[in-house]
């Protein structure tokens, strides 16, 4: 166990624990966006900063990224944490003036859209925090999408933004996005997404569309159990 | 045109060279580019799957860095410093004078496949500057004069291969 302080609060947290999860376990609220209990973590979104101090020094640093350490005096809502988040969220929100998700968040920081950040038209509503290609490598194991380019013209899709013959249609990506970027369409028997429309699976018992064809024979190669037992809905099973 | 059944052979051998090591990617796609002059889509695919590496993820790397090319470029590939000390002894003037020999902007090929031209942001020759390197030699001091000589000759020697 190590012993930390938190907003003057002592705490004691099994050792490797994040300063995310310690922070709201002592009942205190941390902003997030790209932190996702499915990926790993990247400290991509950068909201979750904390100021921590070790003796005389303190600095700011990522909680979701950083491990509670014994004596640690953490100030979660210093002058200088509020203004990092302030200026972090600016820049978020100029990068996706349509996210409904970052407007909430931005409101509940008393954050507005900044003049002097000329808000972005074409980036969507993707704030590049790599969620999505990660639970595509780490959770589904087929890397259909990554993200391309860099700086400015940093883009997040297949290769080539063609069809990629690896995706699955699982949706996993739609999932975990943060901001709600990424398209799919479902209408009936099929699915629509990344460019790509997939076959549904009907439910033998119910008849409810429940999964892509594609994601179900998936599972059957890596499991080994046949696809005819998988056919059938979860609410069925 | 290099042949699909080409490109995937050629591939191979340098993921073979490299020792089918994942870590060699970049080392992969720079041989790549050398024997093709760009990096192809076939290629690509070829050393992703040799290497074990996820197609999306190689396409990444490849967009990442600026010294990978996804469209084919020409014969010669003619860099034009832009670095800050060779933008103050005239870089920008040198650039116009390359556009107009050439016919072609940066980033574009000629039509006849001989030159690409590509601004870079500083070739650490600052002394030299402004400073123009073509494929792997550097000119120095570059004037209007000396753009017409370095492509004429080169020109030359194409025409009389």
């Amino acid at each position: 166990m190590v012993n930390l302080t938190v907003d003057g609060k002592n705490i004691s947290v099994s050792e490797g624990t994040m300063l995310l999860e310690a922070i709201r376990g002592a009942g205190i609220s941390i902003p997030t966006l790209c932190a996702h209990e499915a990926v790993s973590r990247s400290g991509a979104c950068r909201l979750c900063v904390v100021e921590i101090k070790k003796g005389t020094r303190t600095r700011i640093v990522t909680s979701c990224l950083y491990a509670a350490e014994e004596g640690l005096i953490v100030d979660t809502k210093s002058e200088r944490v509020l203004n990092v988040r302030r200026l972090v969220m600016e820049l978020l929100l100029a990068r996706c003036p349509e996210s409904d998700v970052l407007k909430k968040l931005a409101q509940e920081l008393g954050v507005e859209p900044q003049a002097r950040f000329v808000a972005d038209t074409d980036k969507g509503k993707c704030i590049l925090c790599r969620s999505c290609v990660r639970v595509c490598e780490e959770v589904v194991g087929v890397s259909a999408i990554g993200l391309f380019a860099r700086g400015s013209h940093k883009t997040v899709g297949t290769a080539y933004n063609e069809k990629s013959d690896v995706c699955i249609g699982c949706g996993a990506c739609v999932y975990v996005c943060p901001t709600g970027h990424i398209e799919m369409i479902s209408t009936g028997d099929k699915r629509k997404i990344w460019g790509r429309t997939f076959k549904m699976q009907p439910c033998d018992k119910c008849g409810k569309y429940f999964a892509p064809v594609d994601q179900l024979k998936f599972i059957s190669k890596k499991t080994g159990v046949p696809l005819s037992e998988l056919t059938v809905c979860t609410e069925c099973r | 045109m290099t042949k699909a059944s080409n490109i995937a052979a050629t591939t191979k051998t340098i993921v073979k060279k490299h020792g089918r090591d994942k870590s060699a990617l970049i080392a992969v796609l720079q041989d790549i580019q050398e024997a093709f002059n760009y990096l192809p889509k076939d290629a690509l695919k070829a050393a992703g799957k040799s290497l074990g590496i996820p197609f999306s993820r190689v396409y990444e790397v490849a967009t990442f860095y600026n010294a990978f090319s996804l469209k084919p470029r020409g014969e010669h590939i003619v860099k034009i410093c832009m670095g800050t000390a060779c933008h103050v002894r005239g870089a920008a003037a040198i650039q116009d004078k390359m556009e107009r020999t050439l016919c072609i902007k940066p980033g574009e090929t000629t039509p006849d496949n001989k030159f690409s031209l590509e601004t870079v942001n500083c070739v650490g020759a600052c002394a030299l500057g402004p400073v123009v390197v073509i494929d792997t030699e550097y000119h120095g001091q570059v004037t209007m004069n000396k753009v017409d000589k370095i492509i004429g000759k080169l020109k030359e020697e194409g025409a009389q291969q």
